[in-house]
């Protein structure tokens, strides 16, 4: 596009964006601070993912953009179309055809592979920020090791609740070390970040902080001996496809209260609907 | 037989389409200017130019004539175009000593070298609405002096002489540039003093408030406030003296506050520093009362009011992250919500409410087992979830 760079950020800031994120190959889970910049979008809608997305993208990469496991949902349309604009890349919505998938609130149901990165749109890195506000304190916390209160806020759900009452966002402990926040994906796809063969690149914005999960790292999200780390089930099957290993999102048909789950990846469905046709 | 609604692209476009009709407003009526809103909506301008960190009244009143007004959204416009543009010098601090003045004044004393100098200001205004501009009403020409005003110096210098304002000293130290490197908590009083500059306009006034009505209270007095233009200079290499590269118009406000003095310390004024582009006097109160307020740490005070706790007023000053973060809300967010959906019917039937068979599931904390047995496209249970 005139006046700008390839994919809209200067070559500087693109180089300052990957030396970050090679601290943050190599510290799996720690949030690397970055000189964030100002994107196009607003805070909050993907500006963080994005910056990641713009410093790894190539001439030749295949760009796959998902909000809530979607294509086609408005903010995955909008940022797909920036980086049309901006890098001239080709994209797709076939997971298995991109090079790079940038995505907010889910993994897709397919497994990645190793040649594949997933950037991840973080709203709060931080995974202990609502149990201490202060970053100087959060950030004592982790170099000490010190996360404790991690676990007895897991206990007290598991004490008010009779099981743990997170079921987004849900903390896991990468590489054995850092206890780490997994952006807002439902805890359905928290076991899809343990041994992915694909880089994991997280991206916060506004609060200018990327971390990773590298390749074949080992990701635990936090659990107890007595009450072990479980995921959501559906009763039925997506009602498009048959699916009954993805996440279903609850679609409102009509305004008696009728309801029916259909796959929140709507590639997944799709390629699975096809396949039977 | 449901599916899946596309189409998001074409909503996309045909909702700029409508925004920009809705800007463009009545097509009878003549298309407001760029020139016209830098003209006289200056003081608009200058707000916007002051959060967004980028001094060019042109681009700023394009960013207001872009977001129809819209003061935080012409803000982000402008700094996102700011992101983009190269560093080509830094230059040399601003000597606001030198100001040309335009407005000049002190509420500490009566009578001070270079004298009081109302300028263009609202104050003393009767704030009644003047109906002769409803009615095209012509404006008379301002006064005009026989010479322009000289430069005058600061109070606070003044006195400095007698030691009884703490002295600001420049340390020399390279200052860390928050439009290039992420904040590293607790920051510095340069750090503070950046982040407050581009803070928004009604987040400072409102904290600034707060430490006058008790939350963390520290005595101000308007020692100086001084609006007018100051040269902007660069050192180029190859020649001896800076080169000045132009004006621009700032707003300056040093605040004078008490300080009980310590052991060490004996008691002295102590000061809160407010800076902004163009004319935000507003603004640069607001900004010199939190200013000090966060100084209270490092000169011993309790720190007890918000206005005095850096982390909590310094990470949400920025409108551009405020409002991203808050607007971010309208994102879709299927996914959390059903999964919140899953938690709360389980919890729920865990607590005894019917399930969707109308049976009350029989112990508190099986939860768990519970959702195997669970039927959900019953429209009872929608409306109990949705209460």
């Amino acid at each position: 596009m005139n006046g700008y760079n390839f994919a809209y950020l200067d070559e500087q800031t693109k180089r300052m964006i990957r030396r970050g994120l090679l601290k943050a190959v190599a510290i799996p889970g720690y949030q690397v601070p970055f000189g964030g910049r100002e994107m196009p979008m607003p805070y909050g809608w993907g500006t963080g993912g994005m910056q990641l997305t713009a410093s790894i993208l190539g001439e030749s990469d295949v760009l796959k953009v998902i909000d809530q496991g979607a294509d086609d949902t408005t903010n995955a349309v909008s940022i797909r179309a920036f980086f049309e604009r901006v890098a001239g890349v080709e994209t797709t919505t076939e997971t298995g055809k991109a090079d790079i998938i940038q995505t907010r609130h889910r993994i897709p149901e397919v497994s990645l592979r190793h040649d594949q990165i997933l950037v991840f749109q973080v709203p709060i890195p931080e995974p202990l920020r609502f149990i201490e506000p202060s970053e100087e304190e959060t950030r004592l916390m982790h170099s000490l090791e010190e996360y404790g209160v991690m676990h007895v806020k897991l206990y007290e759900d598991i004490a008010r609740h009779g099981h743990i009452a997170t079921t987004y966002a849900y903390p896991v402990k990468v590489d054995g070390r850092y206890v780490t926040d997994p952006s807002p994906i439902p805890k359905f796809d928290n076991p899809k970040l343990h041994m992915s063969e694909a880089l994991m690149l997280f991206g916060a914005g506004r609060e200018k902080r990327l971390y990773a999960i590298p390749p074949y790292t080992r990701v635990e999200s936090l659990d107890f001996d007595d009450h072990p780390f479980e995921v959501q089930q559906w009763d039925e099957p997506c009602a498009l496809c048959g699916a009954r290993d993805s996440f279903l999102d609850e679609v409102i048909i009509d305004d008696a209260g009728g309801r029916l789950f259909v796959c929140s990846d709507t590639d997944y469905c799709q390629s699975r609907r096809e396949e039977v046709a | 037989m449901y599916v899946a609604v596309k189409g998001g692209e074409q909503a996309i476009a045909n909702a700029h389409r409508w925004l920009a009709d809705r800007r463009r407003g009545d097509r009878d009526q003549t298309e407001l200017t760029v020139a016209q809103i830098s003209g006289q909506l200056r003081l608009a301008v200058d707000r916007v130019m002051a959060e967004a960190s980028l001094h060019d009244p042109e681009l700023a009143a394009l960013a207001l004539k872009q977001a129809s007004g819209d003061l935080v959204e012409a803000v982000f416009l402008l700094r996102a175009y700011r992101t983009t543009l190269p560093r080509l010098a830094e230059t040399v601090p601003l000597d606001t000593a030198e100001m040309r003045i335009e407005r000049r004044v002190s509420a500490t004393y009566k009578d001070i070298p270079g004298g009081q100098v109302l300028g263009p200001t609202h104050d003393y205004t009767h704030r009644l609405l003047d109906f002769m501009q409803l009615a095209e009403g012509r404006t008379p020409e301002p006064a005009r002096a026989e010479q322009a005003l000289e430069a005058c110096p600061q109070i606070l210098e003044l006195l400095d002489d007698e030691g009884l304002v703490e002295r600001e000293e420049d340390d020399g130290a390279e200052p860390h540039d928050i439009t290039r490197d992420p904040p590293d908590f607790p920051v510095d009083r340069a750090t503070r003093l950046q982040m407050l500059a581009r803070g928004d306009e009604g987040y400072l006034l409102a904290l600034g408030y707060s430490t006058q009505r008790g939350y963390g209270r520290n005595h101000p007095f308007a020692g100086e406030i001084r609006l007018g233009s100051v040269e902007v200079e660069i050192v180029v290499e190859e020649w001896e003296a800076p080169v000045c590269i132009g004006e621009i118009a700032i707003s300056e406000c040093q605040m004078i506050n008490q300080f009980a003095g310590t052991r060490e310390a004996p008691p002295q004024f102590t000061r809160g520093y407010g800076l902004a582009f163009g004319h935000n006097e507003r603004k640069t109160m607001a900004m010199a009362l939190v200013d000090r307020a966060l100084r209270g740490e490092e000169l011993g005070e309790t720190v007890q009011g918000p206005a005095q706790q850096a982390e909590f007023v310094l990470a949400h000053a920025d409108s551009v992250d405020a409002a991203g973060f808050v607007s971010h809300l309208k994102l879709p967010h299927y996914v959390d919500f059903q999964s919140e959906l899953e938690l709360l019917r389980r919890l729920r039937r865990a607590h005894g409410q019917p399930d969707s068979a109308g049976k009350r599931s029989e112990a508190a904390d099986d939860g768990v087992e519970q959702q195997g047995k669970r039927r959900t496209h019953d429209s009872s249970e929608t409306e109990q979830v949705t209460q």
